[in-house]
């Protein structure tokens, strides 16, 4: 899910390149009529797009502005969804833990990447080489084997958590109590998604002319001065991307609360977070056109949060 | 990252001395700490993976009290045992949903790259009408959290009459903006305008021009869409869970979850917990030697979104 959006702090400057040339030598209505053709080779991606993009969203629309209960049938009864779920505590309450869970979890995993990108720029010895996959490679592993791992680790009746606090003369945290669930889950998801996001950071890093480099150390600067004022910079729209596919992969927070769910005897309720609230009550309750409402007001404000932040960012710090 | 130290600390003291000794080379008396960094790191990444390689090898017994403990193998040696076991639970349900998971990967895969191949030649190499409006509708839904969509998806396909089938699953996983804006990017660079005008010159119309000389071109692209949006069904969890009933059509990821969850509130004799460990390690295998053998494929792709 998470590679599709890297397109967008991307996108629009790519827009107008090559075509216009060739048009302006080619006789008119051939030209026209061939170019057509375009819509041809579009057509088959574009029923697809339609079919389970727009109408999915269109209908879910629909849906949550309608209420059916029993007695009356399905009626429309306009913004009413929207307005019993921004007063329902359980909605609010999966809202509120998205929110601060994005609030420590994006800082901490994109420190984490940065520091191993930077590092492993720098290196480049076998070490560095295997490392760089061995990060990587959680990446590789669906989310639910990923978050089942670490409900095996976490368990006090079969993790290794108490001898490895033992070793240390500590007894083991239960990772998946009230108070513990969310620094448990802050793990599970950095070590999913650090890697990646340090591959995409590594990138960039190689994309810089290393020129740069040697100029800056003629005039004296430290390592740690290139990394700091040359490197990190210089790869800032990589880091403005990346904050944004971690915020919509966490709004989007489901499959890992969901795993973990039976393990975590309690900790994780059925309205742990937006989504996984939707899922319950429409799979759960039958009801799907306040699940539709909850399900819509997600995406519209992961979609507007996402656009506005690309956009201002982009105005801010200069990004192409 | 507190917390990850924290957990990985004890394995160190173990293991970092003879990579540091390793790494000594001549004039490498610098990079210890960062040495030291990255063994700490790959500890940690490999430290889930490493437990689900020991647990594979135990029986339930093992996994709760084994003699090696939950990180070392025990006296006892059961992965054969637990593979053995995966054939005949259930009927042997494990190999049906890792091949379910290989129909629905590979169709929804092979759908979009088709899809994303022919949408983003169009886009790229054809001025026709709406040609921008439609471009910047495809870029808008890249931003359209797909999680969102998975309800009504499953209200839609009911009234189709669809869930619960196998096409539930791969005719949405057919959809993949994101590929088709990497093929356009990609499509813009490697095919030049001079090289389809000199087709059309010598007679080839637009569909042999595609086929046969932009195509070929596009190779190293394919392989990177294929590659990233077959991985992206294979790990797909909310659709499937939602639009599938029939335990006979789940693909892993889903059936091992309901394995793990049953064996977390059942009693004793419906534990299956090393069916879970074993499957799960079986079920990524394939992935993890994909991801390594097509290395500079993904790596190509992951950075062609995110630089140009």
């Amino acid at each position: 899910m998470s590679q599709t959006l890297s397109v967008e702090g991307a996108a629009p400057p790519a827009r107008p390149t090559t075509p216009a040339p060739r048009r302006r030598n080619a006789p008119g209505g051939v030209a026209r009529a061939r170019q057509r053709f375009g819509w041809l080779f579009v057509a088959p991606f574009l029923v697809v797009f339609v079919t389970f993009l727009i109408v999915p969203l269109v209908y879910a629309f629909w849906m949550s502005l309608h209420t059916k209960t029993l007695a009356l049938g399905e009626r429309f009864t306009g913004f009413d969804n929207y307005a019993q779920a921004f007063s329902d505590p359980q909605f609010l309450q999966g809202v509120g833990f998205v929110i601060r869970f994005s609030l420590v979890l994006i800082p901490v995993q994109m420190l984490v990447s940065l520091a191993v990108a930077l590092v492993l720029d720098a290196l480049t010895d076998r070490l560095a080489k295997f490392a760089r996959l061995m990060i990587f490679v959680p990446y590789a592993i669906p989310v639910v084997i990923g978050a089942m791992m670490w409900g095996f680790l976490y368990s006090p009746r079969f993790g290794p958590m108490a001898d490895i606090f033992g070793l240390v003369g500590l007894d083991a945290p239960v990772m998946l109590s009230p108070d513990n669930v969310f620094a448990g889950l802050l793990n599970v998801v950095t070590w999913q998604w650090a890697g990646y996001y340090m591959i995409i950071i590594y990138a960039a890093l190689r994309g810089i002319d290393p020129s740069i480099y040697e100029a800056a150390r003629i005039d004296g600067a430290t390592n740690t001065q290139i990394a700091l004022r040359i490197k990190v910079p210089m790869i800032s729209s990589a880091l403005v991307l990346i904050l944004v596919f971690a915020l919509i992969g966490t709004l989007q927070f489901f499959t890992e609360p969901q795993i973990l769910r039976s393990v975590a005897a309690g900790s994780i309720d059925a309205a742990f977070t937006p989504n996984l609230y939707a899922f319950t009550l429409a799979f759960s309750y039958s009801q799907f056109n306040y699940a539709s409402a909850i399900s819509f007001a997600l995406g519209v404000v992961v979609f507007a949060g996402s656009y506005l932040f690309l956009f201002l960012t982009r105005k801010k710090s200069g990004l192409s | 990252m507190a917390l990850n130290v924290a957990e990985v600390a004890p394995e160190t003291v173990r293991q970092a001395p003879t990579r540091r000794r390793r790494a000594g080379g001549p004039g490498a008396r610098r990079p210890v700490l960062a040495h030291t960094f990255l063994v700490l790191l790959v500890l940690y990444f490999a430290l889930p993976l490493w437990w689900l390689v020991v647990g594979s090898t135990k029986n339930i017994n093992g996994l709760f009290a084994g003699s090696g403990g939950p990180l070392w193998f025990d006296d006892e040696f059961h992965l054969f045992d637990n593979v053995a076991q995966l054939f005949t639970q259930g009927g042997g349900l494990y190999w049906r949903w890792l091949g379910n998971s290989f129909l629905y990967a590979f169709s929804g895969g092979i759908g979009a790259t088709v899809l994303s191949i022919l949408a983003g030649y169009g886009f790229a190499k054809y001025r026709f009408r709406g040609r921008n409006l439609l471009f910047a509708a495809v870029l808008g839904s890249v931003m359209v959290p797909m999680t969102a969509l998975v309800i009504p998806t499953f209200m839609l396909l009911a009234q189709m009459e669809l869930t619960n089938t196998i096409w539930a699953v791969i005719l949405p996983s057919l959809l993949s903006p994101f590929g088709v804006y990497l093929m356009r990017v990609y499509t813009q660079e490697a095919v030049p305008d001079e090289l389809l005008d000199a087709a059309r010159v010598d007679g080839a119309g637009d569909l042999r021009t595609f086929f046969n000389v932009a195509l070929p071109l596009l190779r190293p692209a394919i392989v990177t869409v294929l590659l990233l949006s077959t991985v992206a069904t294979w790990n797909n969890y909310f659709l499937p869970l939602a639009v599938l009933s029939d335990t006979r059509l789940l693909p892993v990821t889903v059936g091992l979850g309901q394995w793990q969850a049953q064996s977390q509130s059942g009693a004793a004799g419906s534990q299956l917990w090393n069916l879970v460990v074993t499957g799960a390690l079986i079920s990524i295998i394939p992935l993890i030697i994909s991801f390594l053998s097509l290395q500079k494929y993904w790596q190509g792709g992951l950075s062609l979104g995110s630089l140009k």
